[in-house]
């Protein structure tokens, strides 16, 4: 059943978009990541225009990471001192981005922007987990595999120093705020919620304990997706409500079928798989970039 | 402004026509539609557009006058887009130089009788913007290049199902009455649409006449759409409190399922 897009100005058929976000639920859902890194990507590849799958997909971001940080709440795996600082560097980051975002879109330059940010970030994170969990995997096969033991690096020389009791962890607020800023601005100009980088950085640069980290990245998320949608609604008018309540009903049927999945499947399993997931779609983007285009013209609205 | 210059133009080169060609019998044109209005609701899928007519004769056809020949174009407001083209830089594709390009109709649809080449000399062609070639017509000082921006937006548009040349589905009827069943696309554009049908004998226009179609969004996209231009804050916050909702009821419905 076709329908039309009041804001993006195109028809659509719902079933697609409903397949498409319970899809990229179930992925989320598996995998506990947010899954706007797939959905973006692929709404611009039907044909959404990219500033509308950008802004529409940072409202979905917000419905289903809500409903995943209402299980974190009541398996207390929330840091939520922790998430407020995160949250203040992100509404920063956000600001800036929408900005960035505005200024690139005036001059033609926002989709080479928003690829160019997929495939360092998709490659980089990807690249990681694939690595990190080839080497889980041999090391599972070897007895007294070493439990990785905590660091003591630059990290806690900086100031400020607070400590975060649900994490367990005393250190600066500084690195919270500087992951903070890089991932809502991130989140703004990819329309990602930045989960997939948010949960290494907080594990490898922060420190913090696995168990609490899911829960706090939904946590700050929600701000700063809402943020961005509200941003991205009031200063480029691209966000498409009629698309966003489709992928949303999509997305949160999928992602409660998917965490009934992932909980079956073996860690390392799981990180393999999204890195593989993660790899493809950035070596897509990638492709896009260095083969010549089949049409070297593309038509934006201007006149104004 | 460039109307008036344009109709003027046409009026002349009708009366110009009718008097150089004595031979030839007055003939008009008249034209209706199924619809003057096409309402973009959030089922819209496409719909159709049924263009019928006759050619009204003050005196009996001369002897030796070719066959006629109906075009009908339907355009779409015209609008300023700007044109991106890209090129390589640094290994990889980026978007350089832009064009501003006037007077592209959002949508334009060519419906005739015969392949446009065998029925319509070049120059009416050109000046009254019949085919796909002429749908986009730059303005001002044409620069070199802003003809291939002008161009590639009519690729483009032509591959979107925006602008399309359909030859041969005008029905004629013993030279009097004629028809056409034409449809537009489900990625219809707001505005005022213009159909015009133009009589052409011996590769020339005889007659032309012009009516109007409306296309609006409807009901839910009307409101969604003002809302989201006239109060964004508003429209963003229920945008938000929808999502909000969504995420709070899916996780309530499938831990009561649990148990």
């Amino acid at each position: 059943m076709q329908i039309y897009l009041p804001i993006a100005e195109v028809s659509v058929n719902m079933f697609v978009i409903l397949g498409l976000g319970g899809m990229v639920g179930m992925l989320s859902g598996i995998f506990g990541v947010g899954g706007g890194f797939l959905m973006t990507p692929i709404l611009i590849m039907i044909g959404i225009p990219p500033a509308v799958a950008v802004a529409t997909e940072a409202n979905q971001i917000v419905a289903s990471s809500f409903s995943g940080v209402l299980a974190h709440f009541k398996r207390k795996t929330v840091d939520i001192k922790m998430g407020l600082i995160l949250m203040l560097g992100g509404l920063a980051g956000a600001t800036l981005g929408v900005q960035i975002f505005k200024y690139l879109k005036s001059i033609g330059q926002v989709e080479l922007l928003v690829t160019l940010s997929y495939v360092i970030f998709l490659g980089l994170v990807g690249g990681m987990m694939f690595v990190e969990s080839l080497n889980a995997i041999r090391r599972a096969g070897k007895p007294g595999a070493r439990p990785r033991k905590k660091k003591h690096n630059w990290i806690h020389g900086l100031p400020f120093k607070t400590r975060f009791r649900t994490s367990g962890l005393y250190i600066s607020v500084i690195p919270p705020i500087v992951v903070g800023v890089a991932v809502g601005i991130l989140a703004a100009i990819m329309g990602v919620g930045g989960g997939f980088i948010m949960v290494p950085a907080m594990i490898y640069m922060l420190g913090m304990p696995t168990k609490v980290v899911v829960g706090t990245s939904l946590f700050q998320i929600i701000f700063v997706t809402a943020y961005t949608t509200l941003s991205h609604a009031t200063q480029n008018f691209t966000v498409d409500a009629i698309l966003a309540l489709l992928l949303i009903l999509g997305g949160v049927i999928g992602a409660q079928i998917g965490t009934r999945i992932g909980v079956k499947l073996k860690a390392e399993q799981l990180r393999i798989l999204l890195a593989g997931m993660v790899l493809i779609m950035c070596g897509k983007l990638a492709l896009d970039l260095l083969l010549m285009p089949s049409e070297l013209f593309s038509i934006g609205t201007g006149g104004h | 402004m460039a109307q008036g210059g344009t109709d003027m133009l046409r009026i002349l080169i009708t009366a110009f026509a009718l008097i150089t060609t004595p031979l030839m019998a007055q003939e008009t044109v008249v034209v209706d539609l199924s619809q003057n209005r096409v309402e973009i609701t959030a089922t819209y899928s496409g719909s159709n557009i049924f263009v019928f007519g006759a050619v009204k004769r003050e005196s009996p056809l001369p002897e030796g006058a070719g066959p006629i020949d109906v075009a009908i174009v339907i355009e779409g407001p015209l609008e300023t887009v700007t044109v991106r083209k890209k090129e390589k830089r640094l290994g990889i594709w980026v978007n350089t130089e832009s064009v501003e390009v006037h007077e592209a109709p959002s949508f334009f649809t060519i419906a005739t009788t015969r392949p446009l080449e065998d029925m319509l000399n070049e120059g009416d062609r050109r000046d009254y913007a019949i085919g796909l070639d002429f749908a986009v017509r730059p303005q001002g000082p044409t620069e070199e290049n802003i003809e291939s921006f002008a161009q590639a937006v009519a690729r483009i548009r032509k591959d979107d199902g925006l602008y399309s040349e359909r030859e041969s589905i005008v029905n004629l009827t013993e030279d009097i009455l004629f028809e056409a069943d034409i449809s537009l696309p489900a990625n219809l554009v707001e505005g005022d649409y213009n159909v015009r049908v133009y009589l052409i004998r011996d590769k020339n226009i005889v007659s032309d006449t012009t009516v109007g179609i409306t296309v609006r969004k409807a009901g839910l996209e009307v409101w969604l759409y003002d809302l989201s231009r006239n109060s964004p804050l508003i429209y963003g916050l229920l945008s938000l409190l929808v999502a909000l909702v969504a995420g709070y009821s899916a996780s309530e419905i499938f831990r009561r399922l649990k148990h």
